[in-house]
């Protein structure tokens, strides 16, 4: 199969995300699309890796998912909070900030 | 054969020190008593940060560009910007200090009876300094990164903290904890964009580091699409951390939402940050395709100035005035960063000092001024604050002067070191544009001074109160850099030039 399929898929894959960010309201459906986003980069990392015959771009990924992990932590631990203090997870609610 | 790695431990210490710190204020967290934490938390932070320091002055000369490998390039601009980012943080935490704007337990509920009972008890958590330090060496490596690996682990371990930091507010909590989503959210798709740009040069160029970036951009070897869209994703991680339009929207809402020591040292430590690692990133790895990206740029530079001043105009929030009038002047640096010579490298330099310092001390003076529900940040009810505590105020005025650029204030060289560094590469209408801006800005800042001063009565129920002693210290070192630095430029620019330089 063509090496550039898998940088469509990546693209496609990251243009979906960056997409579902905008329209999405819920929180943890957003954090879900920005995931799909970093998740995209790794397979573009990957596939890029193969084409040039080096491995940077798997340890990339690799740090990349390490870092997804910790950006899930925090961005639990702050989704979460919220959605205690209000009772909801909507991006809209929370617009006290707006004048 | 794998070798292992060689590591120049003495120059990487002022990072590793400061991260030793960060997970010694954790343990101290949770094995010291109550009683002792916070003052313990504070000497550690204030300790770690001065011996983090004192080791950056012993190596302040000694460049290397294989200090980790090829990881990180520590060199003058490097350097330069780490000592700015650990003086920025020794600031920031003599006022975090007054533990009396962070909630007593973060994870209890707005309104709560645990709330209200950790609050009467006066058990007050204080990981908002073990954050602060990984915020700092977060903020240390981001400039001297040299491989998108490192660059992004860099930026996450600088950004992770501060989303935290900015939703520990003990008063207006559902906004704090608003400003922190809002950050969250729009800093994790930021940095999606940071990485995905890393992965299109990676796939451009078959390397990770920014030399081998340029070497391939020089060899022009290969795909032009995975370079400009790689350089354009990029450059949308990096104008979000630096707050330039049209990826401002966080800043005035974070800024305000934020606990305001917070907001002052993430202001200042953040952007000096962001703006070491752009300007590497545009000066050594991009540097031989500047004719794709310098137009843009430039355009967003005009855009970031013209929209910070104008918008600042019409806030009546003091802290949402200050995030824009900071947009404004991140619009004035990428002037700066366009203009790619060594002049605009030391200018860039200088104006990162003097800007974070008079940030700082402007939201250390935003810390005191109260009611009985907290911090007042309605511009209207500052009216007649300089007849009732002329002091504050008349510091405060000497931090605005300074933003607006008014001469015998560190904001003015600043101003006037970037522009002629502008005018010298030519770029004659950003200066225009620069000019105009400040021009602009120096109306609404006026216009805030004369209220403090000349219109109308106080308003009663607003009071100054006194600050402790760190706050004290941490506004008057403010005070005194901002005049200083007006007064005899050179001591800093000279410094600044001597260190304008990257290392290969």
């Amino acid at each position: 199969m063509d090496i550039a399929n898998y940088i469509y898929l990546s693209v496609l894959l990251f243009t979906i995300g960056a997409i579902g960010v905008v329209i999405r309201r819920n929180a943890i459906v957003v954090f879900m699309c920005i995931e799909l986003m970093l998740n995209a980069a790794n397979l573009a990392f990957v596939t890029f890796s193969r084409v040039h015959g080096n491995l940077s771009g798997q340890v990339a990924s690799f740090f990349t998912m390490v870092v997804a992990a910790c950006e899930v932590v925090v961005g639990l631990a702050i989704i979460v909070t919220i959605y205690r203090s209000r009772r909801s997870a909507s991006v809209d609610d929370a617009s006290l900030l707006k004048r | 054969m794998l070798t292992a790695p060689k590591l120049d431990y003495a120059l990487l210490a002022p990072i590793l020190i400061i991260l030793g710190t960060a997970l010694l204020g954790v343990i101290v967290e949770a094995f010291v008593k109550q009683a002792l934490r916070a003052r313990l938390q504070l000497v550690i932070a204030l300790a770690g940060i001065s011996i983090a320091l004192g080791q950056l002055y012993l190596v302040r000369n000694q460049g290397s560009s294989i200090a980790a490998v090829t990881s990180v390039s520590i060199d003058g601009s490097g350097i330069f910007i780490q000592g700015a980012i650990l003086i920025f943080a020794f600031l920031g935490i003599l006022i975090i200090a007054d533990q009396d704007h962070f909630a007593p337990q973060a994870s209890t509920l707005p309104g709560s009876i645990e709330e209200a009972s950790a609050l009467e008890s006066g058990k007050q958590q204080t990981e908002v300094f073990p954050l602060t330090l990984f915020a700092v060496s977060g903020a240390m490596l981001f400039p001297i990164a040299t491989d998108f690996i490192t660059l992004f682990v860099a930026l996450e371990v600088l950004s992770l903290p501060l989303y935290l930091m900015v939703g520990l507010s003990r008063r207006r909590r559902l906004l704090s904890q608003e400003a922190a989503l809002k950050y969250f959210l729009l800093g994790a798709y930021s940095s999606a964009f940071f990485l995905f740009g890393a992965a299109l040069l990676y796939g451009y160029s078959g390397s990770l580091s920014l030399n081998g970036l340029t070497d391939a951009i020089r060899g022009s070897g290969g795909n032009d699409v995975f370079l400009l869209l790689g350089a354009a994703f990029l450059s949308v991680g990096l104008l979000f951390k630096i707050g330039a339009v049209p990826f401002h929207s966080w800043t005035p809402d974070v800024y305000q939402g934020a606990p305001t020591p917070i907001t002052g040292f993430m202001a200042a430590a953040t952007k000096a940050a962001a703006f070491g690692a752009t300007l590497r990133i545009f000066y050594i790895g991009l540097d031989a395709a500047q004719v794709s990206w310098k137009p843009a740029i430039a355009g967003i530079a005009v855009i970031t100035m013209i929209f910070g001043s104008i918008a600042a105009i019409s806030q009546r929030d003091i802290k949402r005035m200050l995030a824009l009038s900071s947009i404004a002047h991140t619009g004035f640096v990428l002037i700066a960063v366009v203009s790619l010579n060594k002049s605009a490298l030391s200018a860039t330099l200088f104006y990162l000092v003097a800007y974070g310092l008079a940030t700082i001390g402007a939201f250390g003076i935003v810390t005191l001024v109260r009611d009985s529900a907290g911090e007042v940040t309605d511009i209207n009810r500052w009216v007649g604050l300089g007849k009732k505590s002329p002091l504050v105020a008349a510091v405060f005025s000497l931090f605005l002067l300074s933003f607006a650029g008014i001469p015998l204030t560190s904001g003015f060289v600043g101003k006037f070191a970037i522009f002629s560094a502008a005018y010298e590469s030519g770029n004659i209408y950003l200066v225009v544009a620069g000019v105009l801006s400040s021009a602009i800005a120096v109306f609404f800042y006026l216009r805030l001074i004369l209220m403090l001063f000349f219109a109308g009565e106080t308003n009663g129920s607003v009071s100054v109160v006194i600050p402790s002693v760190l706050t004290r210290i941490a506004i008057s070192i403010s005070a005194i850099a901002t005049v200083v630095l007006g007064l005899a430029p050179s001591l800093l620019l000279d410094v600044a030039q001597n260190f304008a330089y990257f290392l290969r």
